[in-house]
């Protein structure tokens, strides 16, 4: 049974370290654009329009919004990285090279979520330094800020992975990102305080996921909230588990990845 | 002990399109396997049910004892694939892929690249190890599937068409790696439409068409089937129409060459050649006008 575990890690590690090696060979691609746009989105909201906003919360709006800029940035990479290494793999068929050895689905799963949550934190990470250059950036609760960025990029490491299995062309690959992400994430809270919001749109908010990470990643940052960040920890703990069950039964049924 | 137990294996796609109708089929441990068959007969969806990447409909398939129903990973240990298509990453090296697939086995690293060396030394791909894999020609990418599917040492291994592309020289020491392989303990199953291939490795034959496998024997009961065979003789001298007017078995193709087409039961060569050296015509050389497989195959197919 432990040389079985020993196989199990190998095959896992084999899948991890080719996932990173993928994302830091095309570094241009994927670390330094978010990079760029972030720090767009500091200079115009932070520089040319935050000013003119004043505070938020009791917070200067540039430090407001950091937070929401980089929980956007965690979650398009973690997602992008996933969806499009594995459908990647499903079109070149080298997906093959995994499906016809002993590896489990589950390491499969694991090796490329790991890989989006190191994608996804490591950019992160990069537009957190980037935040720096235009205010002061200091965590309040370190460990919240760990906790939370590591379950948002395996949730949406796993979103992706579900996106990717289902893909059957390039096309799938990007109406879930464009159609359903990018609006969920910009009336996320990442701009603005969901409390300024009509009762009407406010209570609409809180049925945005979204809303909850972002929220999370503030609190632990300046130590504001709009939602209860251990109801948002658990959400995450719980949707992770879930989505994780639904792609393994995905993979044991061979949907999208067998004749 | 059998390397490969098919039985009753069906297959119907979602389409409708039904590629296997029933197969039985038993490979022995340390054969050399033929599987042949025309295009869309079957072979690949075979190959594919036995590797997991098609799901059967029924049936069942069994890989050294080990039912791929009951416990497909230590079945899939068992074997190595290449298959007809290029499926590794274009944008990785050749050592990349190949210690890739080796991890997705459970390999140590050490032991991994120990085999790699090896593998890439009598693949002759050592010099092109650090080359980003879609730079590679045609038959550089075959020999690097093979070399991928025999990383974790294979008992069985697949070949589908492993070398379609590859030109003569190299083919010829695939051929001879491959003899080596086997004479060394793997059992190989090889899928090809070159039956000059199968006729120089294989030991036994399975024909498939239309689904169904219309003859599972050995090449050489296959061949004592064949009742004429067609030769060209290269001539020593140029030989004239009335030379050969007595021998209704030839044909002038030119002054220097005639075709002869013996059955096999009712004269020898032997007394032919006797006859046309009484007639003052030499022999400096002969060979197959066809392979000799092609005929057969090609009657079992139409009749099947």
């Amino acid at each position: 049974m432990k040389e079985l575990y020993r196989s199990w890690l190998i095959s896992f590690y084999t899948i991890f370290s080719k996932e990173l090696k993928r994302f830091l060979r095309i570094w241009l691609q994927t670390l330094f654009p978010p990079a760029i746009t972030m720090a767009l989105y500091f200079v115009i909201f932070g520089g040319v329009i935050g000013s003119r906003v004043g505070t938020m919360e009791g917070h200067d709006y540039v430090s407001y919004i950091a937070p929401g800029i980089i929980m956007m940035s965690i979650i398009t990479n973690s997602y992008n990285n996933v969806v499009s290494s594995f459908f990647g793999a499903k079109f070149q068929r080298h997906i093959e090279e995994m499906l016809v050895s002993p590896t489990p689905n589950g390491v499969i799963l694991a090796g490329y979520v790991c890989g989006g949550i190191c994608r996804g934190a490591l950019v992160g990470i990069i537009v957190t330094a980037v935040a720096g250059c235009f205010t002061d950036i200091y965590i309040q609760h370190v460990g919240i800020a760990i906790t939370v960025v590591i379950l948002t990029a395996a949730l949406f490491a796993i979103c992706g992975f579900i996106n990717a299995i289902f893909a059957k062309k390039f096309d799938d690959i990007s109406v879930i990102p464009t159609f359903i992400l990018a609006p969920l994430t910009y009336l996320g809270g990442i701009f603005y305080s969901v409390n300024l919001l009509p009762p009407f749109w406010k209570d609409l908010s809180h049925v945005n996921p979204i809303l909850y990470m972002v929220n999370a990643l503030r609190y632990s940052f300046i130590g504001v909230s709009d939602v209860n960040i251990y109801f948002s920890i658990g959400m995450m703990i719980v949707s992770i588990v879930v989505l994780f069950f639904i792609c393994l039964i995905c993979m044991h049924r061979s949907v999208g990845l067998r004749g | 002990m059998n390397a490969l137990d098919i039985r009753s294996l069906k297959k119907t796609y979602t389409n409708g399109t039904k590629a296997l109708k029933g197969v039985n089929l038993q490979v022995a441990q340390g054969d050399f396997f033929g599987l042949l068959g025309p295009n869309g007969a079957g072979k690949s969806t075979i190959i594919g049910i036995i590797s997991s990447l098609i799901r059967k409909t029924s049936g069942s398939v069994k890989i050294f004892n080990t039912d791929i129903d009951k416990n497909f990973a230590l079945a899939k240990s068992f074997i190595g694939i290449t298959p007809q298509e290029l499926n590794f990453n274009q944008f990785e090296t050749v050592e990349d892929i190949v210690l890739n697939q080796a991890g997705f086995y459970g390999m140590r690293k050490k032991l991994a690249r120990e085999r790699l060396d090896e593998l890439l030394e009598k693949l002759r791909l050592e010099d092109r190890r650090k080359e980003v894999s879609r730079n590679l020609s045609g038959g550089m990418k075959r020999r690097l599937m093979i070399a991928r599917a025999l990383v974790h040492k294979p008992k069985l291994l697949l070949l589908d068409e492993p070398t379609a592309g590859v030109d003569i020289e190299i083919r010829h020491s695939i051929w001879s790696f491959l003899k080596e392989l086997n004479s060394l303990g793997t059992t190989i199953i090889l899928t090809t439409h070159n039956l000059e291939e199968v006729e120089i490795l294989c030991r036994n034959i399975g024909i498939i068409n239309s689904g169904h496998l219309i003859e599972d024997t050995s090449l050489r009961t296959l061949l004592s089937q064949l009742d004429s065979e067609s030769y060209i003789l290269d001539l020593e001298d140029e030989v004239t129409d009335a030379q050969i007017a007595d021998f209704p078995e030839l044909k002038a193709i030119d002054k220097h060459q005639i075709e002869i087409n013996i059955n096999k039961k009712e004269k020898s060569l032997n007394s032919l050649f006797v006859k046309l050296s009484d007639k003052g015509i030499g022999i400096r050389s002969m060979r197959n006008k066809n392979n000799r497989l092609e005929k057969l195959f090609l009657d079992l197919i139409s009749t099947s």
